[in-house]
């Protein structure tokens, strides 16, 4: 079941497209990482899904129903560019924000007083926020998204200003909501924390979705059929040991130890491979290199560039 | 609706509880108290005796000028340059020199230790002069009394008659002066509160909370919640200004009569403030009396005080709204300047043109501003007191609330996408096509 889906949106600003035929599906109880270029869309796209702007066409629903003014109250948004009233006291302003999302000022409070205890904050309760950190700032921003419990959350870039430590704080909070129940929309150009993440994917490049999909799925689809045989014994003989079916991309030695990397063709497996150098080296391991998310992300997106770059040629 | 009061409870309360806020509220009054009784205490000072000492060559002064409390003539047989030379050796504080060609010359002279203040020397020349006047009256032979009854002084009323027939006379200084006030108070509000209005929309993008809350609300709600937040803030300010400064003044007054001050000096020295004051003053208690009987006879204070009400509010909110179209387009308020102009030309305009309008009242120019919805709030105040007709009024009325419909509208579809648009230098150009974006 999804509970977020977006189908054949479009968006025009002025000569402009910013979005175009962009269709998702976010699954119930899901990371779902939105990823692009800057510029690609992204906003656009996570700003029509919390009703800030509109599509020119296409069709939004939220759990299975069409997208209506009250869902808002069910979605929890973490803007890129975000900020709180600098001259307003903390705790004023996130019941003053939790309110806007619907909550009673009982029920703000009593959740404020849970998440600052779970955050140690509660000392910051009457101090403007201009007296904190960008980082403390950051902690009291997030405790005031989620504090609604929204069913589905949209964070776009949110590790950005946080230290190493509250960030993966930060991360552990997303997995934790994940296993409550939370659907997540991500948006990020970290690439790393979308393997960690990330279920499905969208990736999004100049106004057009051009791949989607588990992350999974995503890298086994992108193998290239490339090992990286730990191996000790003469190098020569296992150059000469691997036969035409294999390319040899890379190889170095580090003291005893000597290391390549295979590129199997036509089909071959590794066990031909193994096969072939058994018997001339010691083998001392074996391993696939999968491409990372950001390898990916790259060859997809330059790919496309160089594509359009061809047609201008012709 | 109940997040519209959320935004409006929150806009106001912030700026209510702003040491500025309580501050200005405080001074503001003290302010205004004590500018008034700085003049009744101007006044209170005694001034100091001035002994003149006169040295007359054309000797028809000689003890002919009148005394008062705080001036003694005495006459010198002396010439000047000895007088002149004993100065410091006496105790006067002024000499005045009357030379023997005083009638053809006309022009006197007066040497001081410290300079005299204004009020002597006015004094010295109307006396000198009304003496001289005298003198030549007799030599020309006609008596002083005479003279009095032929000088005339003349009293203009001006009455209009209707096209029924009926005959209404409009000699009303009081509610010209009431209001040309309101007008200020108008035009005064709009411009404090319709820039806060602006600051506000500008503080909300700077800080980037914008896009936090318009995820929880809808922009429109949002402007308009801070619009209405705002101008409560501004009447509440105005309310406690009036409560305060009434308050202060009595007590103040209570004071100052314990001191066995006059109450007349006091009724004065408020009068001195109308424009009116001099022709005021120069009136006899009946005719003040009359007039402020026509006042209440002629103003229709319930329409005064519900026009005044109306575009107080209407003006207001109209540019409340395109102040916050302004800030919303803007990143700084350093580069608000360039908008600003379509504004704040009208408004300066509708000020500076009252005075033509007062003078003026029943021009076409007064109608159209009258009735044009970014002057009429101010234009309208200052020609009510005149008599406006019903059709002209209501005419104006729903213009205003015309006005204020369409640029709610216009500066909402301005303010939503200009809220959003960071880091990014706007233009007129730009604004335009803002218009045409879809929601």
């Amino acid at each position: 079941m999804d509970i977020f889906l977006a189908n054949n949106i479009v968006k025009n600003y002025d000569k402009y497209t910013a979005l175009d035929h962009v269709s998702i599906n976010v699954k119930k109880n899901s990371i779902f990482g939105l990823l692009g270029p800057n510029g690609a869309g992204k906003t656009s796209l996570i700003r029509i899904i919390n009703q800030i702007t509109g599509p020119d066409s296409g069709e939004l629903f939220f759990n299975g129903q069409k997208l209506q003014q009250h869902h808002i109250e069910r979605i929890g948004y973490l803007p890129e560019e975000r900020g709180l009233y600098k001259k307003m006291e903390v705790g004023e302003q996130a019941l003053y924000l939790a309110r806007l999302k619907g909550l009673s000022r009982q029920e703000a409070t009593k959740r404020l007083k849970y998440w600052f205890e779970k955050f140690e904050i509660t000392t910051w309760w009457n101090k403007k926020i201009e007296e904190l950190s960008k980082g403390m700032q950051q902690k009291v921003q997030f405790v005031v998204t989620i504090l609604h419990e929204p069913e589905l959350l949209i964070l776009d870039e949110p590790f950005s200003g946080f230290d190493p430590i509250n960030a993966n704080l930060i991360k552990n909070e997303i997995l934790e909501l994940k296993a409550k129940g939370t659907s997540i929309i991500f948006s990020t150009h970290n690439m790393s924390s979308v393997e960690e993440l990330c279920d499905d994917i969208a990736l999004i490049n100049r106004s057009k979705k051009i791949l989607e999909g588990s992350v999974k799925e995503i890298k086994k689809e992108y193998r290239t059929n490339t090992y990286r045989v730990e191996f000790s014994g003469n190098i020569i003989a296992f150059t000469n040991a691997i036969w035409t079916g294999c390319e040899l991309i890379e190889k170095h030695s580090e003291g005893n130890q000597n290391f390549a990397t295979v590129k199997l063709l036509y089909n071959a497996t590794p066990n031909q491979l193994l096969e072939a150098i058994m018997p001339h080296v010691m083998v001392n391991g074996l391993q696939e290199i999968i491409p990372s998310m950001n390898d990916i992300f790259i060859s997809k997106v330059s790919n496309e560039k160089l594509n359009i770059e061809s047609n201008f040629t012709e | 609706m109940n997040k519209i009061f959320l935004i409006i409870q929150r806009e106001y309360l912030t700026r209510v509880k702003k040491k500025s806020f309580i501050v200005m509220t405080i001074l503001g009054p003290i302010l205004m108290v004590g500018l008034v009784f700085a003049q009744f205490w101007i006044k209170m000072i005694p001034e100091e005796k001035q002994n003149i000492l006169v040295v007359d060559e054309s000797m028809l002064f000689n003890n002919k000028l009148d005394n008062t409390t705080n001036q003694t003539f005495s006459y010198s047989k002396n010439t000047l340059a000895y007088e002149q030379n004993n100065f410091y050796k006496t105790n006067y504080n002024v000499i005045l020199y009357i030379p023997s060609n005083i009638i053809d010359a006309q022009k006197i002279q007066i040497y001081y230790k410290k300079q005299p203040g204004l009020g002597m020397q006015d004094y010295i020349s109307t006396i000198v002069g009304k003496k001289l006047e005298d003198m030549k009256l007799m030599a020309s032979g006609i008596q002083a009394n005479q003279l009095a009854s032929i000088k005339t002084k003349l009293n203009v009323t001006t009455t209009k008659i209707e096209k029924s027939g009926n005959f209404e006379t409009k000699d009303n200084e009081v509610s010209m002066a009431l209001g040309f006030i309101a007008g200020i108070l108008i035009y005064v509000f709009i411009f404090l509160y319709g820039a806060q209005v602006m600051r506000g929309v500008i503080e909300e993008k700077t800080s980037r909370i914008i896009e936090v809350i318009i995820s929880s609300v809808k922009p429109f709600e949002l402007m308009m919640g801070k619009i209405i937040g705002i101008a409560m803030v501004g009447l509440t300010q105005f309310l406690l200004w009036i409560i305060l400064s009434a308050i202060g003044t009595t007590l103040v007054g209570n004071y100052f009569i314990k001191d066995k001050v006059n109450v007349d000096q006091i009724e004065q020295t408020f009068k001195a403030n109308t424009p009116q004051s001099a022709a005021f003053k120069e009136m006899s208690t009946d005719k003040k009396a009359e007039i402020m009987d026509s006042f209440f006879e002629q103003v229709n204070l319930p329409v005064m005080l519900f026009s005044f009400l109306f575009y107080f509010l209407g003006g207001y909110l109209l540019y409340g709204a395109l102040f916050a179209a302004v800030g919303s387009a803007v990143d700084n308020e350093a580069d608000t300047q360039q908008f600003m102009l379509p504004l704040t030309i009208p408004l300066i305009l509708s000020f500076t043109l009252a005075q033509n309008v007062m003078t003026n009242p029943e021009s076409s120019l007064a109608f159209w501003l009258s009735v044009f919805p970014l002057t009429s709030p101010v234009i309208m105040m200052v020609r009510i007191p005149f008599g406006v007709p019903y059709f002209d009024l209501i005419f104006s009325m729903l213009m205003l609330v015309a006005g204020f419909i369409g640029a709610t509208w216009l500066s909402a579809k301005i303010y939503r996408t200009g809220i959003l648009m960071y880091g990014k230098k706007t233009s007129y150009k730009e604004i335009w096509k803002w218009l045409f974006y879809k929601a």
